[in-house]
């Protein structure tokens, strides 16, 4: 009998949990003590008042997010776990950069943000912060170019991601089934 | 409920003599209370509850707890914790209680608000004895016990992300009878599952009507009576060789209620090669994560059992049922060396003693393997071991919470000197309320187990597995009141065990075994039946590993 398989691709996964004391721990824990690979997590409140929305991005093959998945609907506090690198959707991440400028690159730096579509949002006497959204590759790029002039300090808030189209994240229509073979039992209200 | 106070969880404590309805046994040490839930609570089928202080009466939880979540063993504990305003301030007795226990416990709160307890309550009782059991800790501020607030007991639980599986999938099911029904050379590997959901009646109909041939897992036994002519044994690292061989030769397994471990699987390239699965559990997490599935069924055991009864065909496999009956002729169990007093020749006459229907108490080693490959089980829910965690010190408390649970029944802590040395402290319990506790001490003045490893392959290096001071175990039973009796040979092993059986109250026999008897067969960790020591005989041809 062959082992289940261990190769690796990035996946983004969401988890609507509640929002109580220690969930953070109970889901970072898990991470840590199962061995899965985490690359990125983002939390923030959800439409619905009490629960939280939390951005995975997990590396592994299929047995990783399938673990991960199912170990996630063993927290008490998880309500639901979406797969979103298999739906159409939107991936973003914004971050800070605080780069070295005097007045005589500042032009230099602001014509290279406006190419990136980001923006300046402070000025200080020999250094600028520049605001950028967009997926991974856009804000590395952004950082490369910049770095000559130094990147003094850099703040990312890791992925966030929805589904495209009119339905939530983490509802019937896209929920990873707590039970992979149990399809009709929906584990939500 | 077993406890041990302290200044964070008195306020409850002076409770108690307002609810005479609640039993409070006081122990000798925490993890001893921890460890009799857990008896208790797999003897009675209930929750066992566990009280201790703050601090290092909350640490000393950790390992019962762990015990009890590798197991599925529902428990709640309950801790006292610092008042509120002092958590975070390295307060006496102040640890964070929930932060340890988390990787521990299916479930854990720490109560900010008095008007919670009684919701947290129903909830931690709620989680600990449904879907896939397991230990639930509830932690209490002292301020919080102090405070008061409206008594409001929620009628029903209300935890809507927590909704186990129970029906197993219809198509599945479907799917499931069509596999066994083409297979030629089925097995059922029937674990813990099948005992905690008391899937025994449709465990047996779908084996007897699709003629199966049954193995139980170590947590397993009991789940099939060990006299049934379809009943195999154990498999794995020590369990029957011929087991391992069949596992080897299936086209099929069906795993009911356990979750290929790897002391189950050994090295899993090399599992069940010829097999397809079908795997049949009520934790999803658990359908897929060791072995490769074919037909993954959630839900409860007996449930899952009671439909698949229903659809299997009726069918007779007497060339496979035959091959069953060779492999069992050429791979006997090892009956021991003969020399000395044979621990295993123990286990058999307590077997026929007890008629094979006592609850068996074990700890963890050599003198557990051989309790569960000899004793013949004929009753469900009689076999009471730590398997997942492997706790030496488990057999002494255990026992007791099994007793309290089963007054009527019979209880034999099957104990190695070296676990039962570590936490022999609670006889004092047992003798303050009589529990009717037997021991049978496989004494071998070794760490049985460790010394068997260092001699398999570490070329028979002995470091730290030999005991040179034990106690006299009689003279220490005299200490406590209790009867106790050595036995050093086997003409002497039936009377004395006769003899403690019908003492009325707690007993302790002293085995003096023979101390260089190993357990065989002999899985080396990570390999594969193909490197299996079967006997001192396979030894020799092992050399290489070492």
């Amino acid at each position: 009998m062959a082992d289940v398989s261990l190769n690796g691709h990035v996946h983004t996964i969401t988890a609507l949990v509640h929002d109580k004391p220690g969930v953070l721990a109970r889901v970072a824990g898990l991470f840590s003590r199962r061995g899965f690979n985490i690359s990125s997590l983002a939390v923030s409140r959800s439409e619905t008042a009490g629960l939280s929305r939390m951005t995975f991005v997990v590396v592994g093959g299929d047995w990783v997010v399938e673990q991960v998945t199912k170990q996630l609907y063993k927290l008490i506090d998880v309500v639901r776990v979406t797969n979103i690198s298999t739906e159409s959707s939107v991936m973003r991440e914004m971050a800070l950069l605080k780069v070295k400028s005097d007045k005589d690159n500042r032009a230099e730096i602001m014509q290279i943000v406006d190419i990136f579509r980001a923006g300046i949002v402070d000025v200080g006497k020999d250094t600028v912060i520049v605001e950028v959204t967009g997926d991974e590759e856009k804000i590395d790029a952004l950082i490369q170019l910049l770095q000559p002039f130094g990147v003094r300090e850099t703040m990312r808030t890791g992925r966030i991601a929805m589904t495209r189209g009119g339905v939530a994240a983490g509802t019937k229509q896209t929920a990873v089934p707590a039970a992979e073979n149990a399809p009709d039992t929906e584990v939500v209200p | 409920m077993f406890g041990l106070p302290g200044g964070a969880i008195l306020p409850l404590y002076q409770t108690l003599p307002e609810y005479p309805q609640l039993r409070h046994i006081l122990v000798r040490h925490e993890q001893n209370a921890g460890h009799a839930a857990d008896g208790y609570a797999r003897a009675s089928g209930k929750v066992g509850v566990a009280i201790a202080t703050s601090g290092p009466g909350a640490t000393n939880l950790v390992t019962p707890l762990a015990t009890a979540m590798m197991d599925s063993v529902p428990v709640v504990a309950i801790t006292g914790q610092v008042p509120r305003a002092a958590i975070g301030r390295d307060a006496f007795q102040e640890t964070d209680t929930t932060g340890i226990t988390l990787p521990i416990t299916k479930h854990n709160y720490l109560v900010m608000d008095t008007a919670d307890i009684p919701r947290i309550i129903s909830e931690a009782f709620h989680i600990a004895r449904t879907g896939r059991p397991g230990p639930v800790l509830i932690d209490l501020p002292r301020d919080v016990l102090t405070d008061s607030a409206d008594f409001d007991y929620p009628e029903h639980v209300n935890l809507p992300s927590y909704k186990p599986t129970m029906e197993g999938n219809g198509r599945m099911i479907k799917r499931a009878a069509q596999l066994i029904a083409d297979s030629q050379r089925p097995l059922m590997l029937v674990g813990h599952g099948a005992i905690i959901s008391g899937a025994f009646a449709e465990v047996r109909e779908v084996a007897e009507k699709a003629q199966i041939p049954v193995i139980t897992t170590l947590l397993g036994i009991g789940s099939f009576s060990g006299e049934h002519i379809l009943s195999m044994g154990m498999p794995g690292m020590h369990g029957q060789a011929y087991n391992n061989w069949a596992i080897d030769r299936a086209d099929l397994i069906i795993g009911v209620g356990m979750r290929f471990d790897d002391r189950v699987t050994g090295r899993l390239s090399a599992f069940a090669p010829n097999a397809k699965v079908i795997h049949i559990d009520i934790d999803p997490a658990e359908v897929g994560k060791n072995v490769r599935v074919t037909v993954p069924i959630v839900g409860d055991a007996k449930r899952v059992m009671h439909a698949l009864a229903k659809q299997v065909e009726q069918v007779s496999r007497p060339e496979w049922i035959a091959e069953m009956d060779a492999l069992r002729a050429e791979h006997p169990l090892h009956p021991g060396q003969g020399k000395g007093l044979r621990p295993q020749h123990v286990v058999r006459e307590l077997c026929e003693v007890t008629d094979g229907r006592a609850i068996v108490v074990t700890g963890v080693g050599q003198h557990q393997m051989w309790a569960a490959q000899h004793y013949v089980f004929k009753e469900p829910g009689s076999w009471i071991t730590s398997g997942g965690l492997g706790t030496m010190g488990f057999e002494v408390p255990a026992a007791m919470g099994a007793a309290f649970a089963q007054p009527n029944r019979q209880v034999w802590s099957i104990a190695g000197d070296g676990g039962f040395q570590m936490t022999m402290s609670e006889l004092a319990t047992i003798v303050e309320h009589n529990v009717p506790v037997k021991f049978a001490i496989l004494n071998n003045g070794n760490l049985g187990l460790v010394r068997q490893l260092q001699d398999l392959f570490y070329g028979g290096t002995r470091v730290a597995s030999g005991y040179t001071g034990n106690p006299d175990f009689v003279k220490l039973a005299e200490a406590y009141g209790i009867w106790a009796k050595h036995v050093a040979d086997e003409p002497q092993v039936r009377a004395a065990l006769e003899e403690a059986a019908a003492v009325d109250g707690p007993a302790i026999i002293d085995f003096h075994v023979e101390p260089e008897e190993n357990v065989y067969p002999h899985v080396p960790a990570g390999e594969s039946v193909f490197e299996m020591i079967e006997s001192p005989a396979g030894q020799e041809a092992l050399s290489w590993l070492t």
